[in-house]
């Protein structure tokens, strides 16, 4: 029969302990020395979220201590990349203040990649480093499980309580145990929501037995959208949805490919196919957000919709299927070493997927395709909650 | 490409049962095996593959598609610091051993306990700094950016 627990007295709870979470978590215990942390997490904490599975590579490090790049850096590469669909205040203080939670997590033990030459850490594209991130979400949940007073796994927070006294402020909130079924309430002074975004809103390419895996993780259910609408949030940059080229039925990551394996694509026949779509797209969203030769010249990016827009026009064009030529580079066995540990680091299913289909990427080129439509937590994608930036670097409103 | 466990080395620890994100291993009631109850929702994520004592957690390939054969299989060690992995394809032609560190440090010793640390000032409650900064951002060259920092200044909308 269940039950219905209520922990009180709590001054911040964090609901969702993913990355996000388990690093609020942290810094709480930090600021609040003697307060009373509590972390609600669907699943367990050691292995949930998005990163459950680890990750190989950090995508946003600016290395400013090695002389690479600078917040402003930064904000301009989003604001093209993502057409101008960012909140440019709250993109200069993360990217301001990435570094030094990248330098923790290695004296954490986070193994991180260095470049022999320079001692800097291997960049595997002007943002990203590489990592040997198997065990991050354990890493980081340790530090979480240090500072936390108390951590519920298997909770899944479905609601935000008002508080009866003030008006418009959150309570604390409720939820229930996914495997007993009992009721918590959480009653407390502050509320972290880190929970995570949207899979199977769209209809996954995989389906059937692979309906599970999809690109981002599949017990994502909204929660970071849904408790906030409900609790009567401004939510901004909604219309945000992300759609990734990946490896076709296995959802395998690119970046390492394209950037650090120096893998391309191309088409039926054999041609790029990419530029040539560029004077079409040109038109559609104007020069401002597509300038080749600018890009060419410059670190400017052509945004990556674009680029994936490119891929769908081309495959309706009927000069699919598109594929990610490996050939070349898996002949080096240093790289196809990477090729393998990038797969095994943060998606195993699509090594298994070559596995059980004999598809070597030293002796044929695999196929690409898109990913569906997500609604990300994370990703630095700019959709969610308005919250105000820091006092310093934010707009007034 | 869901998991399955083989009956004769799972002994119902249920080390899968508490890993799994997706709380889809379960032991079964009558047997006391594990079993993937939903393989659709897996994720292939090998948390529970990682986290079974006696590896008896295995991964195929689509049931519709992908005959077994293949194998990808894992060991990961928390004190050595490593996970190691092996793949084989069905036809054999591939067949590597990988080898990846999972820490530099000795698991579980190396992250400190926040709340015996010394308490923040109030200097540093009104700046902009996190914890272990700027000690741990390392710019070199000074503090925290700011948009005066770098010549920067706030302009209302969005082109600029």
């Amino acid at each position: 029969m269940a039950k219905t627990i209520v922990e009180d007295n709590i001054d911040i709870l964090v609901a969702g302990a993913g990355l996000g979470g388990t690093g609020a978590a942290w810094e709480a215990r930090f600021w609040g020395k003697d307060k009373k942390i509590v972390i609600a997490e669907k699943a367990n904490i050691d292995r949930s979220g998005a990163v459950a599975q680890g990750l190989y590579a950090i995508n946003c490090y600016m290395g400013t201590r090695f002389g690479e790049n600078n917040p402003e850096d930064h904000v301009r590469y989003a604001r093209i990349d993502l057409m101008g669909m960012v909140r440019e205040d709250l993109l200069f203080d993360m990217a301001r203040h990435v570094d030094s939670a990248v330098h923790q997590f290695e004296e954490w033990g986070m193994p991180i990649m260095r470049n022999p030459k320079t001692g800097a850490y291997l960049r595997e594209g002007r943002w990203q480093i590489m990592i040997h991130g198997e065990s991050y979400k354990p890493l980081v949940a340790e530090a979480a499980k240090k500072s936390a007073d108390k951590v519920y796994n298997r909770i899944c927070v479905t609601h935000l309580l008002m508080d009866d006294a003030k008006e418009n402020r959150v309570a604390g909130a409720v939820g229930f145990n996914v495997r007993t079924g009992d009721y918590h309430v959480f009653k407390s002074k502050a509320v972290i929501v880190g929970a995570g975004g949207a899979s199977n809103i769209f209809k996954p390419r995989s389906v059937g037995e692979g309906a599970g895996r999809v690109w981002y993780a599949p017990w994502s259910s909204g929660s970071a959208y849904g408790l906030m609408i409900e609790a009567g949030a401004k939510m901004t940059q909604m219309e945000n949805r992300i759609v990734l080229a990946r490896f076709k039925d296995g959802y395998g990551p690119v970046g390492a490919y394209f950037l650090h394996l120096k893998t391309y694509t191309q088409n039926c026949n054999g041609e790029e196919y990419e530029s040539k779509w560029f004077p079409e797209l040109q038109k559609m969203v104007g020069k401002e957000y597509l300038d080749p030769e600018l890009s060419h010249a410059t670190h400017r990016p052509i945004p990556t919709c674009l680029r994936n827009h490119a891929l769908i026009n081309e495959v309706n064009a009927g000069r699919g299927p598109i594929h990610m030529v490996t050939m070349e580079a898996f002949q080096d066995p240093h790289l196809e070493e990477i090729g393998w540990h990038n797969f095994l680091g943060m998606t195993v299913g699509q090594a298994v997927l070559w596995a059980a289909t004999d598809v070597n990427p030293k002796y044929e080129n695999p196929e690409l395709t898109t990913s569906e439509p997500y609604v990300m937590g994370s990703h630095a994608t700019g959709c969610g909650a308005w919250c105000s930036g820091p006092e310093d670097i934010s707009p007034d409103e | 490409m869901p998991t399955f466990v083989y009956m004769t080395r799972c002994d119902g620890c249920g080390h899968c049962v508490d890993i799994c994100p997706s709380d889809i291993m379960h032991i079964d009631t009558t047997y006391r095996r594990a079993y993937n109850i939903e393989p659709n929702m897996c994720w292939e994520c090998y948390s529970c593959v990682k986290a079974c004592p006696h590896h008896a957690i295995d991964v195929r390939g689509y049931a519709d598609f992908a005959p077994l054969g293949h194998s990808v299989r894992v060991i990961r060690d928390e004190e050595k610091g490593v996970i190691a992995w092996r793949i084989k394809s069905r036809n054999g032609e591939t067949d590597l051993n990988l080898l990846a560190p999972i820490t530099t440090k000795p698991w579980g010793k190396e992250i400190p306990q926040l709340r015996n640390a010394s308490a923040p000032s109030q200097d540093m409650r009104d700046s902009q700094l996190l914890y272990n900064e700027p000690k741990y951002i390392r710019m070199d060259e000074g503090g925290l950016h700011t948009l005066e920092s770098n010549g920067l200044e706030m302009k209302a909308g969005v082109y600029y």
